[in-house]
C-alpha cells in the first residue's frame, strides 16, 4: 500500500504542477481572445468534474447536472445584481444548487428509487427548470432589482470583483486566473475527498451496494452527500460560465447541455478526474472549430465522435492511455501494488 | 449456555411469504453467545431466506428477531450490521473493482480511523492467508479466493455473530479443510451460523445442527444424532446419495 500511496502523491503533485504551469503560462501564450476561450473551456471542465465525480465514483447517473449548472449561473446573476459585491454571490451560487441537490437527492435516495429512475428524475427536473426559466419574461419575474428575462436570459451581469471591493471588477484576463484557480481547487478537493475514508466508502458503494450495507454503511447517506457536493461544484461552474459571457439564459438548462456533460466524461474517461477535464476541453475546442465552418452541422460531428468513442474506446481516453503507459514503463510485481481506489476504474 | 441469560440471537415465529408461497413458516431459532450452529437442508428449504430475514435484507411477514434482547425485526441491513452481525452471502458480495486490501480496509473503516483500519485490514488478511494476493483486484480472483476475501471483510467488521452462507462452495479439498480450520478458530471468540451442503464439511465443524425442510425446522440436535436420524436421511441425505 505504501507504493500505491507514494504513486498517488506523485500523480497528484504532477497534476497540481501542470495546472499551475497552465494557469500562469497560458496568458503568455494566448492573446486575450484565446484566453477567453480557454476560460469557458475551464468552466466546462469544472462542470465535467462534477459529473465525473458523482457518476464515475459515486455511480450516480445524473442526466441533469445542467440543472445545478443553470441554477448556479442564475443565482450568481441575481445575487450580484442585488448585493453589488460578488463575494457573497459566488458563495450563494455554490450553496443554492448544493441545497437543491440535497433536497432532490433526499427524495431520490431515501425514496430508494432504482438507478434508472435517478436518471429519469434528474432529466425531468432539468426540463422543468428549462421551461420555468423560459417563461419568466416580463416585469413580474424580477427578484429584487434583477429581472430574469425569460428566454432572452439575463444580460450585463456584473463580473467578479476583488472580494469586498465592488468597485474593483476583474478584467477578462484576470477572470482566467479565477476560473483556472477554481478548477485547480475543485480538483484538489475531489482528490482529497477520494483519498479519505468517506471517498473509499463512496467508491465501495459504487462497486457493491449490498456489501457496503452489510458492512454497516448507509448507502443513502453517502449517495446524498456525493450528489450534494456534485451539485455545488456544478453551481460553481455555472457561476464561472455566467462571468465569462456576463450572461445567462435558459439554454444553460437545455437537454443539449446535459448531454454534452455526459459526453465530456465518456470521452475523457469514466472513473477518473483528469478524463472529464480533458474531455470537456477537447470537445469544447472541437465544437468551436466546427462552429467556424458551415459545411457540416456541428451537432452531427459531436454525435459521430460520441458514437465512435462508445464503440471503439468505451473506457475513454485517460484510462486507455494510462494502461498503455503502465504496460510500457511500470513492471508490477505479482501481488504488488495496484492503483489506489481513488483512481480505480469504473 | 446459561438458561437464564439473554440469548445472542432469538427468532420467534419467523414467517416469510412471497405471494402464495411460504418460504419460511413459523420458525423458532435460538443461538447462544459464542455458539457454532450449522444449518442444513435441501435446496429451497428456506435457509437463505431465513438468513436474509435475520440481516434485514428481507422484512419477515410475521415473527420477531431479537439480538441480545433488542428487537431488530424490520431494521435496515446497515443497522443490523452495526449491532454486530456480519454476513457472507451465498453468491459472494465483494467489491470487484477494488483490491483485496481495499475490500478489507473498507470493512474495518466503519469503526476505526484510517490508520487503525489499515492495521486491522493487514492483520485480518494475514490471518485469513491472503497476504500474497492482497494487491490483486478481487474481480480477477478465483471463486474460492473471493469467498475468503468476503470472509476476511466480514471478520474485519468485528462482528459478534457471523452468518456464513455456503462458505465452502466452489472450494477444493485443501481449501475446504483450511476454511473449516478458520471457522473453528473464529468460533473461539464469536458466534457463527453456517449454511452448508457439503456433509464432509459439516462433520468437520459442527456441534449442533438445525435441519430445515420445506420452510420449517425438521430437527435440531447434536451433529451425530442429526446425521443418523432417519427422517433427515430421507429428506436430504438419502436424496443426495441417490
Amino acid at each position: 500500500m505504501a507504493g500505491a500511496i507514494a504513486s498517488g502523491w506523485a500523480s497528484f503533485a504532477a497534476m497540481l504542477l501542470a495546472g499551475l504551469v497552465l494557469m500562469f503560462g497560458l496568458p503568455h501564450v494566448f492573446d486575450l481572445f484565446g484566453l477567453l476561450q480557454m476560460t469557458v473551456f475551464v468552466a466546462m471542465a469544472v462542470l465535467a468534474l462534477s459529473q465525473g465525480f458523482i457518476w464515475g465514483y459515486g455511480g450516480i447517473m445524473s442526466f441533469g447536472q445542467s440543472a445545478f449548472f443553470g441554477l448556479g449561473g442564475y443565482t450568481y446573476a441575481v445575487a450580484v445584481m442585488n448585493l453589488g459585491d460578488s463575494t457573497g454571490a459566488v458563495a450563494l451560487a455554490i450553496a443554492l444548487p448544493a441545497a437543491f441537490a440535497a433536497l432532490l437527492g433526499y427524495f431520490m435516495f431515501y425514496g430508494r428509487i432504482s438507478d434508472a429512475y435517478v436518471g429519469v428524475v434528474t432529466l425531468t427536473v432539468t426540463v422543468i427548470l428549462f421551461n420555468v426559466f423560459n417563461s419568466t419574461a416580463g416585469d413580474w419575474y424580477t427578484i429584487g432589482n434583477a429581472p430574469l428575462g425569460g428566454f432572452n436570459g439575463m444580460p450585463s451581469v456584473p463580473p467578479l470583483n476583488i472580494p469586498g471591493h465592488p468597485d474593483e471588477p476583474l478584467d477578462p484576463g484576470q477572470l482566467w486566473y479565477a476560473a483556472m484557480g477554481s478548477l485547480i481547487l475543485v480538483y484538489v478537493l475531489l482528490r482529497g475527498v477520494l483519498a479519505s475514508r468517506f471517498g473509499r466508502v463512496v467508491v465501495a458503494i459504487r462497486e457493491n451496494e449490498t456489501r457496503a450495507m452489510l458492512l454497516g454503511y448507509d448507502p443513502r447517506l453517502y449517495k446524498l452527500l456525493t450528489f450534494t457536493l456534485g451539485g455545488g461544484i456544478a453551481g460553481l461552474a455555472g457561476c464561472l460560465f455566467t462571468n465569462w459571457g456576463s450572461f445567462i439564459s435558459p439554454t444553460a438548462f437545455s437537454l443539449a447541455q446535459s448531454a454534452q456533460i455526459i459526453i465530456f466524461v465518456l470521452v475523457g474517461g469514466l472513473g477518473t478526474l483528469l478524463g472529464p477535464i480533458l474531455g470537456a476541453v477537447a470537445i469544447q475546442y472541437m465544437v468551436t472549430l466546427i462552429g467556424a465552418q458551415q459545411k457540416v452541422d456541428g451537432n452531427l460531428i459531436v454525435g459521430v465522435v460520441l458514437i465512435g468513442f462508445v464503440l471503439l474506446v468505451p473506457q475513454g481516453v485517460v484510462p486507455v492511455v494510462r494502461n498503455v503507459l503502465q504496460r510500457l514503463f511500470v513492471r508490477t510485481p505479482r501481488g504488488g501494488t495496484a492503483p489506489v481506489a481513488s483512481e480505480a476504474r469504473p | 449456555m446459561n438458561a437464564d441469560a439473554v440469548p445472542l440471537l432469538e427468532a420467534r415465529g419467523m414467517t416469510m411469504r412471497f405471494g402464495g408461497v411460504t418460504a419460511v413458516n413459523n420458525v423458532d431459532f435460538v443461538l447462544g453467545e459464542v455458539e457454532l450452529r450449522c444449518l442444513i437442508g435441501p435446496n429451497g428449504a428456506g435457509k437463505s431466506t431465513f438468513f436474509k430475514m435475520l440481516t434485514g435484507q428481507l422484512t419477515p411477514t410475521a415473527g420477531t428477531v431479537r439480538f441480545r434482547g433488542e428487537d431488530i425485526t424490520g431494521a435496515y441491513p446497515h443497522q443490523v450490521a452495526r449491532r454486530g452481525v456480519g454476513i457472507k452471502t451465498q453468491v459472494p458480495n465483494v467489491f470487484d473493482g477494488l483490491t483485496v486490501r481495499e475490500n478489507v480496509f473498507v470493512a474495518a473503516a466503519r469503526l476505526h480511523q484510517a490508520r487503525t483500519a489499515r492495521r486491522i485490514a493487514d492483520e485480518t488478511i494475514e490471518h485469513v492467508g491472503l497476504t500474497r494476493i492482497a494487491g490483486r483486484m478481487v474481480g480477477q480472483l478465483a471463486h474460492g479466493q473471493r469467498q475468503w476475501v468476503e470472509i476476511a471483510a466480514v471478520l474485519a467488521q468485528e462482528p459478534d455473530l457471523l452468518l456464513l452462507d455456503e462458505p465452502a462452495a466452489g472450494m477444493n479439498k485443501e481449501e475446504v479443510a483450511r476454511t473449516s480450520e478458520l471457522i473453528r478458530e473464529i468460533n473461539k471468540t464469536k458466534a457463527l451460523i453456517v449454511v452448508e451442503h457439503d456433509m464432509q464439511f459439516i462433520r468437520m465443524i459442527a456441534k449442533t445442527v438445525t435441519v430445515f425442510n420445506q420452510g420449517s425446522i425438521l430437527i435440531e440436535d447434536d451433529v451425530h444424532t442429526v446425521l443418523s436420524n432417519q427422517s433427515v436421511r430421507d429428506v436430504y441425505l438419502g436424496r443426495q446419495a441417490a
